[in-house]
């Protein structure tokens, strides 16, 4: 585990610098700057800009600049565009919206995809599993912003039962979360039913019932458990889905955290914002990923952490 | 006579798939005492684990009892809802499986897969539990116990995963231990360690054993009597000696002349039983064994034929053992 632990990290640093690097150099091959969209401002105003924020100087000096003060003082910069605001301080205010919404995305998708898998693997070839594996092949092909318009259009603008901008009370969560979790749900529920089968073909499944145990019970205790084995492994996945998702969603819903944040400092080529947004999701997705693998470990006892 | 544990009597089993009725268990009787070991040897697919099932009250779908009781130990199984059969199961019969290596869930411990037992079947503490799994593991020929309760299935070899299985039928002390083939994914020198472990087992808790087997070795060595399967059907059945000195049925025969002797001659070659199992779908009319048979008569591809009774307890239909009933019926034609 120790061993683990120091690898998993050496890792981590050695892919996070890798994505500072490269989005960094990628970031100033994209034509425009971040004073060409303020109103027709004078070559004078943007040279005079320019060098204020040090992007007069070669790539190369801004590049060693920027790691120079990420490295040793974790400072993501000030942003361009909003000016005078640390990035440190939007994240700090941004992210933990996104992190609810994408918090209770994961959850839904696999607190609904489980038991639906679940139940068409017990009923396998009945109308019920028939059911379920439609919807479930319905929500593998549709993509995410297409799942939030058409909600968006039927719910907010035709029906006008739920409201489609914010997230202010519950009720602003309910389509969001929709879009974000259709797509996992579907996945989940037809990975649940494939192994659930497999599990229920099992040996000790048979041993279980030899036992005396009743069915619910064997269900629970012994299929359950090795049946959601793979959905475990695709967390990992999950949550770069959900995290990519909310970029889009939360611009559809105009929802204010870094999803949104995130597209706009691109179109925007706030620079500073970009790479700090990046650098920050890529380093939230390796940790969670490693929580993704402690979580199989302490599900299956097979697994050796390497 | 005393009072038998195990009265199965004309049981008919069949599985209703879409190609059709297959037979699986076609007219079985079988009876056992408090005490006996019987073996239940047949080539694969003749219908040995399906009696063993049948007992436990667990055919797996699409399988049903078309005719015929199951009454063990006071219960009339074949009648009895699935809640009263989840109280019979795992503690007034037990049964272990041929695979020791799937046979028990991989994310579970065996102490909590044996307490498991205990929790389901008596009201044991969580300490009691645990000193009698201890207990267990020490019965089945374990070492170190106390770390193998903590232990994961992977991490132990095939014949101690054989053992925990044996220690989970164990645990509420069954009248009845069935073993389906036990001993055929295990390597020789385990079969060895395993069958005597059974046998031992037997004199220190007053237990019955059915073994289910192809391997008449293990029959051999464990068992007080034998019924012989073809095709669904018990179609021999007797004492050790009976079947081993003078077997009657020609299946018998054939399967007596294809195990390896130690005191063989060289030139004394096994014969295997040649021919193909039947196809269960489509049973022939007559005696299974027919098509395979060396010494099959006209008689034999219409009728099966009634048991003979050549002792109290040695069993075998056969026409040529049926030839006053044979003769009646054809006339003295072959
Ligand atoms: N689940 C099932 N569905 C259909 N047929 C089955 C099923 N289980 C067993 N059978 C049939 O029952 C017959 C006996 O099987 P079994 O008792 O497993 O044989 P064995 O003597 O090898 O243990 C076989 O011919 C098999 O085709
Ligand atoms: S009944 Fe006929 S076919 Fe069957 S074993 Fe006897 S002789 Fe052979
Ligand atoms: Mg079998």
């Amino acid at each position: 585990m120790g061993g683990y632990i120091i690898k998993r990290v050496a890792s981590a640093i050695i892919t996070i610098f890798a994505v500072a690097t490269i989005t960094f150099f990628l970031m100033f091959l994209v034509p425009g700057g971040p004073f060409l969209a303020e109103k027709a401002p004078t070559p004078q105003t943007i040279e005079a800009l320019e060098k204020k924020y040090g992007l007069d100087q070669p790539v190369v000096v801004q590049y060693a600049n920027y790691m120079k003060r990420l490295i040793f003082k974790l400072d993501l910069g000030t942003s361009l565009k909003k000016r005078g605001q640390e990035i440190n301080d939007i994240i700090r205010v941004r992210f933990p919206v996104s992190a609810r919404l994408g918090a209770i995305s994961v959850c839904t998708a696999i607190c609904l995809g489980i038991p639906l898998g679940s139940i068409a693997a017990l009923n396998r070839e009945k109308w019920l599993d028939r059911t379920i594996m439609a919807i479930s092949t319905v929500g593998n092909a549709i993509p995410s912003f297409v799942v939030a318009t058409v909600l968006m259009y039927v719910c907010g603008v035709v029906l006008r039962i739920l409201p489609t901008f914010g997230l202010t009370s519950p009720a602003h969560y309910i389509l969001p979360v929709i879009s974000l979790s259709f797509y996992p749900t579907a996945y989940i529920s037809r990975l649940t039913r494939t192994s659930m089968l497999d599990v229920l073909g099992q040996d000790y499944m048979r041993t279980a019932k030899a036992k005396g145990l009743s069915q619910f019970k064997s269900l629970f205790k012994h299929a359950l458990r090795n049946a959601v084995l793979p959905v475990v492994t695709y967390l990992g996945p999950l949550l770069a889905f959900i995290m990519t998702g909310n970029f889009v969603v939360e611009r559809i819903f105009t929802i204010p955290g870094l999803g949104s944040e995130f597209i706009s400092s691109i179109t925007d080529r706030d620079y500073p914002l970009i790479m700090g947004t990046t650098i920050f999701l890529a380093t939230l997705l390796i940790i969670l990923n490693v929580f993704v693998d402690i979580a199989y470990k302490i599900i299956d006892p097979r697994i050796k952490l390497k | 006579m005393s009072k038998a544990l195990l009265n199965i009597n004309n049981l008919k089993v069949s599985f209703f798939t879409p190609a059709g009725e297959v037979k699986a268990i076609n007219d079985i009787s079988i009876r056992m005492e408090e005490g006996d070991v019987l073996g239940i040897v047949g080539e694969s697919g003749s219908g040995k684990s399906v009696t063993a099932y049948s007992i436990m009250g667990l055919i797996p779908y699409p399988g049903k009892i078309v005719n015929g009781t199951i009454e063990f130990n006071g219960h009339n199984i074949h009648e009895m809802a699935e809640k009263e059969l989840q109280n019979i199961r795992g503690n007034e019969v037990s049964i272990i499986f041929q695979d020791p290596m799937t046979s028990l869930n991989p994310v579970y411990t065996v102490g909590n897969q044996i307490q498991e037992a205990l929790f389901l079947h008596t009201n044991m503490d969580k300490q009691r539990a645990y000193q009698r799994s201890l207990e267990l593991l020490n019965l089945v020929g374990i070492n170190e116990p106390e770390k193998r309760l903590k232990q994961y299935p992977h991490e132990l070899s095939g014949g101690m995963r054989q053992r925990v299985m044996i220690a989970i039928a164990l645990a509420c002390e069954p009248k009845l231990l069935i073993a389906d083939e036990p001993t055929t994914a295990l390597d020789v020198t385990i079969q060895a360690q395993i069958i005597e472990l059974m046998m031992e087992l037997k004199k220190k808790i007053n237990m019955s054993i059915i073994v289910i087997t192809h391997d008449l070795g293990i029959v051999a060595s464990m068992c007080d009597k034998i019924a012989v399967m073809y095709a669904g059907k018990i179609v021999e059945s007797g004492t050790i000696d009976d079947i081993f000195y003078s077997p009657q049925h020609e299946y018998t025969k054939g399967l007596l002349k294809s195990i390896p002797k130690l005191n063989k001659k060289e030139h004394e070659k096994l014969v295997p039983i040649k021919g193909v199992p039947v196809d269960m779908l489509n049973p022939p009319a007559g005696c299974p064994f027919a098509p395979r048979c060396d010494s099959c008569m006209k008689i034999c591809l219409k009728r099966m034929p009634e048991y003979t009774n050549i002792s109290d307890d040695h069993k075998c239909a056969c026409w040529l053992l049926q030839k006053k009933e044979y003769e009646a019926a054809t006339g003295g034609e072959r």
